[in-house]
């Protein structure tokens, strides 16, 4: 049978970013299909060469503008293990509630883009009209609505008083009322069901061997959450994670949609639990040593790998972001399915690619 | 029952007005403590040249000799790390983002 | 958050055993990061199970550092392996899948090799080909 090559990307209308596929196709069903990076690389590793450590938390916030805060928060974490800085619980509640409405605002991004990948558009609308909820109460607290500016090297930059909790409380309330709605009808429409259901199915051992994380992985039946390992507020609170043992494009939608409420709700634990104090410390000196350090992204387990010789220029500077890793389960979906199921596929795995390529 | 449920939430949305508002046209109410454009003060500025060296892009000129102060809109990423170390406090961020730019000219 | 990182030294030769025997155990990848000393080439191996890393570390020469594959054990590594090789010009041998330097297009060749970031000059860059610009609107008055 002739095989055609339909390049895929790097402008497409259901991308979210530019990257490159060339699918081998065989009268509608692909082949096989080979990536192609590179658009968005800007050599921010071998940044660090000219700015120096402190500066570099507003390079590292800019990565990517989908997970700004948790890349600048892995980064602050990281630089303060190395250093030795005991960061005050305040902070550490603040940073929490902070990354999980970065995680909220993520995640109704990417069901936006889900429900116009398939053509559903008015869903897409309104549920990015519930992240401009988000993002104003983002605003209100951090003081600014998509690259938070919030995180530094010892704490937070910002305090969020008492009658700002309540007021976020209140609005929050509201925010989950209208997730609730909107996830409800996403889930249980006949028509997405047939797009979704049965579709790249990842088994569980599949996924673990080829390396995903995420909602990739827990969708699969691994429960593997790196917010267990109790950084920042999370050994404080209740959190379990969420897994669904089917591994279809429905599990892994399902998995995220049920990570919106529970964000919700450990937004609201947080800020039940907060204890007074000052919210950052001082920190002087330069960092020396190497350390690994991971927290949970809205699409995965990043890795940050860092070394430091003493200097205030960083020597080593290694992410790898959590679409990194997905991107050969997505390669490997790929194969065999049909030409009409890429855009799905590919958005079920959530691609953040100026992540990936920083 | 989805069928109805999606009709349901069709007429609500149909009989209410929109919520997107023509901005630029209605302008946006700010959000107090929103980080928009940095306004200088040059009355009160000392030439002590702290906020430059701390600008992490570079946007901002200080030049003690001459008592000049410029800043490029343009690489200005309104972090407001110059207005946390200015010893005066002649640096503020506004809640407005002000016009945009079209020449990459210094503001003096 | 951060693990304490427990960092066996190995060499190229015995990597692919020890892999094996990590992959035996249960543990899966989670990176290969490359870092570029002023003596050496250093690469760093990260495997997790449970929360737990295990990492292990090779150290390369500079002049044609060459590394082989573990594609064998892991399939996922291809984007690490092409990775290594496009941005620091690590040869790495038996890759399953190749890109042959094709997977970052970036201007200058292995450009994370160098300690100092090198510089795209005006005669390195490609001349882009095509019709000549129009006159765009005149330039302001440069301070």
């Amino acid at each position: 049978m002739p095989r055609t090559i339909i390049p895929f990307g790097p402008q497409h209308p259901v991308l979210p970013e530019p990257v490159h596929l060339d699918l081998v196709v065989e009268d509608e069903k692909v082949v096989a299909a080979r990536p192609s990076i590179g658009f968005i690389h800007r050599g921010l590793e071998k940044l660090v060469e000219k700015k120096d450590y402190v500066e570099f938390v507003y390079v590292a916030e800019r990565i990517c503008g989908i997970c700004s805060f948790i890349h600048c928060q892995t980064y602050c974490q990281a630089i303060e293990s190395l250093m030795n800085v005991a960061v005050p619980p305040r902070a550490l509640y603040l940073r929490t509630v902070w990354g999980e409405l970065s995680r909220i605002h993520s995640h109704l991004l990417w069901l936006g883009l889900m429900a116009d990948a398939m053509g559903f558009e008015s869903l897409f609308m309104h549920s990015w009209r519930v992240r401009e909820k988000v993002l104003d109460v983002v605003e209100a607290t951090a003081g600014g609505r998509v690259i938070f500016g919030s995180c530094k090297i010892g704490g937070v930059r910002r305090d969020i008083d008492a009658e700002c909790i309540k007021q976020t409380i209140a609005d929050l309330d509201s925010i989950e009322r209208e997730i609730a709605t909107i996830t409800k009808v996403f889930l249980s429409d006949r028509s997405v069901k047939a797009r979704l259901s049965g579709v790249g199915v990842l088994s569980r051992k599949g996924a673990y061997d080829l390396g995903c994380v995420g909602p990739t992985l827990r969708a699969s039946g691994v429960a593997q959450d790196m917010r267990t390992l109790g950084y920042a507020a999370f050994k404080d609170l209740d959190l379990a994670p969420i897994t669904r043992t089917e591994g279809d494009s429905y599990a892994r939608c399902a998995v995220r949609c049920d990570e919106l409420l529970q964000s919700a709700r450990l937004i609201r634990q947080a800020l039940a639990k907060i204890p007074a104090g000052e919210v950052a410390v001082k920190v002087t000196g330069n960092p020396t040593g190497e350390i690994i350090a991971r927290t949970e992204q809205p699409r995965g387990e990043v890795v940050y790998f860092i070394k430091a010789n003493g200097t205030k220029n960083l020597q080593r500077f290694r992410i790898r972001t959590p679409t990194f890793a997905n991107l050969p389960a997505m390669l490997q979906l790929l194969q065999g399915c049909d030409l009409a199921d890429v855009p799905v596929l590919l958005l079920t795995i959530d691609p953040c690619i100026s992540c990936t390529e920083r | 029952m989805a069928y109805l449920e999606m009709s349901r939430l069709a007429l609500k949305w149909a009989m209410k007005r929109p919520p997107t508002t023509r901005y630029p046209f209605r302008p946006r109410h700010p959000i107090a403590g929103s980080r928009g454009q940095l306004d200088l003060d040059r009355a009160t500025c000392v030439y002590c040249t702290a906020c430059a060296k701390k600008c992490p892009t570079g946007a901002l000129f200080v030049n003690r000799l001459k008592k000049t102060l410029a800043i490029d809109r343009l690489r200005c990423i309104s972090c407001g790390y110059c207005v946390e170390i200015c010893p005066k406090g002649s640096l503020k961020l506004t809640t407005s983002h002000g016009t945009p730019a079209i020449t990459r000219d210094r503001e003096f | 958050m951060t693990a304490e990182a427990n960092i066996e030294i190995v060499t190229p030769d015995a990597l692919l055993e020890k892999v094996r025997a990590l992959r035996d155990q249960g543990y899966r990848l989670v990176q290969i990061g490359a870092a570029r000393l002023p003596e050496s080439m250093e690469l760093t191996y990260s495997f997790d199970l449970e929360n737990r890393l295990a990492n292990l570390r090779l150290n390369l020469p500079l002049d044609q550092p060459r590394l082989p594959s573990i594609s064998s054990i892991y399939k996922c590594v291809l984007l690490y392996e092409n990775e290594i090789h496009d941005l620091f010009g690590i040869q790495v041998d038996g890759m399953a899948v190749d890109f042959h330097g094709n997977l970052y297009k970036t201007a200058i060749k292995h450009p994370f090799a160098t300690l100092k970031a090198p510089r795209v000059t005006a005669a390195a860059e490609p001349k882009p080909s095509g019709p000549p610009k129009s006159a765009g609107p005149p330039k302001p008055a440069t301070t």
